[in-house]
């Protein structure tokens, strides 16, 4: 059994009069143990909603999310606490996860006492481990309060947060953009390093794609809040079969190379429809099968929802 | 085209000067795009900002920005506002948040360009809209009804419809998705290459996007530049111990944490109202010497680079 299930995940909001917006359509996917899985989506992707469904901040419409086989969405007040032991969230933008009148070991010591049980000195003791853990020194931040220190510094203060609860699954919301280059890799190391060390699973959404290369098992490539594109790193990001992982493979700015020839931007302006592939209105393959949405199937051993290749 | 020679620009605190831009010296040739990359904090849109947009707090301490002959830290405010948008036009940081929500796009250009623009401009504006994609009808929209990368590129072709000498771009594409930020790039590109504007300064901490585009490229440290040159040489072979070390921190496409273990640069920068002596790098620098604490490095001419670091002076 997967840790985390997705099964036909959809979020719908609406905006009264009749007029909605899907968010999220139809998604299926899986975390297993100890592995880090990417979601690789642009703005509109739906990749923050299914970040705030898994961590219970909001409500699917339809579908079912799965930890170690219970629906999260059906437990009593004390399995929610415990849900919480087991499943930690990170955001993107630091300074607005932390209180900006008190110290940043705080939320700390909170998560330590109620989720936890541990208080004290013991609870200290604990936290100075943490942050040393994850290359910050306790001196240099514990007493501060959140402008004290920088964007890294308090992103990894929100990381030792999480990791002092010592859940199996960790969600982290684009967790470094808004982190300097130089720092960035430092935080996706420490990731890593949960993985290998402690066997903690993590749902990675950003948009950047060699950072979810760097260090994913997986990557779900989303878009529109449908997944295009699915499987090992090796195979979706190093022999992308969808031609939205194509373009947004060709788009990404390299160091290594400078980009050849002139990328054709297709933009409807026109209300685009989501009866058909929610990629066909940009797609430069698209035929007249694409007015029908494809399914997700197995194609050189990645899920790929597209009809070139089914 | 551009002339910056020395430039110091602090910011004035109740507890001191903070030093923001301390001691800038480069030159922008006609025809050219200069990229200037920089984390958080390193001066660079305070550099660019204060070339035509200066404004309190920032005071400037020394230095000259000549363009054409001018040095516009010697000219009246009003003269100054003649050469913006005309002359130098700068897309500062958040612009396209920044359009008035109760104005339609054709409101905007017609209240900028009053009294400085001759000829129909509204058919110019169409044109030059339809030249990156979009349709004339944007004039009749309000700016709500954009996308980002509608809103960023409508900005971009208004800044630059008086056909100014040089534009300066401040993080544009930081917001975009990546498809849209190489549509922007490309655009700007194309901006140059057409002679809609003769040179253009694009500020991004992203050194990857400005490689796509830039002719040379300016990468700055605390206030200071630590090296400047040809796109090719500063990213594929960087001199800077903290060009190496940034340009190592960013993962490439195929690097894997299994495979190579990248590491990040260690500490913090350094704070700007008490920078540290001699060079502002030293205190990460791997290979710091005793000069590097003591003494500031002064420019090192390395082909067609200019690195400020002691490892290339010589000496």
């Amino acid at each position: 059994m997967a840790l985390l299930e997705l099964h036909g995940v959809s979020k719908v909001f609406s905006h009264g009069m009749g007029r909605v917006t899907v968010a999220v359509d139809n998604v299926t996917l899986e975390v297993g143990e100890s592995e880090i899985v990417s979601l690789l989506g642009e703005s509109g992707s739906g990749k923050t909603t299914i970040a705030r469904m898994v961590l219970r901040i909001l409500r699917p419409t339809k579908g079912r999310i799965l930890y170690r086989g219970r629906d999260i969405w059906r437990l009593g007040r004390r399995e929610t606490l415990w849900y919480y032991t087991q499943v930690q969230g990170v955001f993107q933008d630091p300074y607005s996860s932390f209180n900006p009148i008190h110290v940043v070991e705080r939320p700390l010591l909170q998560a330590l006492s109620r989720l936890k049980g541990v208080r004290g000195e013991e609870a200290l003791r604990r936290v100075r481990e943490v942050l040393r853990r994850i290359g910050l020194s306790p001196s240099e931040v514990l007493g501060k309060y959140p402008h004290q220190l920088s964007g890294g510094q308090l992103q990894r203060v929100s990381i030792a947060r999480a990791l002092l609860v010592e859940p199996r699954l960790l969600v982290a919301d684009e967790p470094v953009s808004m982190l300097d280059a130089s720092t960035r890799i430092d935080v996706l190391n420490i990731f890593a390093e949960m993985r290998d060390e402690l066997g903690t699973s993590i749902l990675l959404i950003g948009h950047d794609v060699s950072l979810a290369y760097y260090v994913s098992d997986r990557v779900v490539v989303l878009y529109r809040g449908g997944v295009m594109e699915e499987g090992d790193v090796s195979k979706v990001l190093d022999e992308p079969a969808h031609p939205y992982t194509r373009m947004l493979l060709d788009s990404i700015p390299r160091l290594d190379s400078r980009w050849r020839g002139r990328l054709r931007l297709h933009e409807p302006l026109h209300a685009i429809g989501r009866s058909g592939c929610l990629f066909a209105d940009r797609c430069e393959l698209r035929f007249n099968k694409c007015a029908a949405r494809p399914r997700l199937v197995e194609y050189n051993g990645r899920r790929v929802a597209c009809w070139l290749y089914q | 085209m551009l002339r910056v020679e020395d430039l110091r620009v602090y910011y004035k605190t109740l507890s001191g000067y903070v030093r923001a831009v301390d001691g800038v010296t480069f030159t922008l040739s006609k025809g050219e795009i200069l990229g200037i990359a920089g984390e958080s904090g390193s001066g660079k849109s305070t550099l660019v900002n204060y070339i035509i947009l200066p404004k309190p707090p920032m005071v400037r301490i020394a230095g000259s920005i000549v363009y054409r002959g001018i040095d516009l830290t010697s000219i009246t405010p009003g003269e100054l506002s003649k050469i913006r948008y005309t002359g130098i036009s700068i897309v500062p940081q958040y612009a396209m948040d920044a359009l008035s929500p109760t104005k339609r796009i054709r409101a905007i250009i017609r209240d900028l360009t009053r009294g400085r623009a001759e000829g129909d401009i509204e058919e110019k504006a169409r044109e030059r809209l339809r030249m990156v994609g979009l349709p004339g009808d944007v004039l009749d929209r309000y700016p709500i009804e954009l996308s980002g990368g509608m809103r960023q590129r409508v900005v971009l072709v208004i800044s630059t419809l008086l056909d100014p000498d040089v534009l300066i771009a401040d993080e544009v594409t930081s917001a975009l998705d990546v498809t849209m930020q190489r549509a922007v790039l490309e655009m700007l590109a194309s901006f140059r290459d057409t002679g809609i504007v003769r040179s253009i300064i694009l500020v991004s901490h992203d050194i990857a996007a400005l490689y796509q585009v830039a002719d040379r490229i300016m990468i700055m440290y605390a206030g200071k530049i630590s090296e400047i040159g040809p796109a090719e040489e500063v990213i594929g072979d960087p001199l800077h111990p903290y060009t190496r070390a940034l340009i190592d921190s960013v993962p490439r496409l195929g690097v894997r944490y299994k495979t190579r273990r990248l590491t990040g640069l260690k500490g913090e920068p350094p704070r700007l109202a008490s920078p540290p002596t001699g060079c502002r790098f030293h205190p990460r620098c791997s290979v710091a010497e005793e000069r590097c604490r003591a003494r500031e490095p002064p420019p090192a001419r390395v082909g067609k680079r200019t690195v400020y670091c002691w490892l290339y002076t010589g000496g």
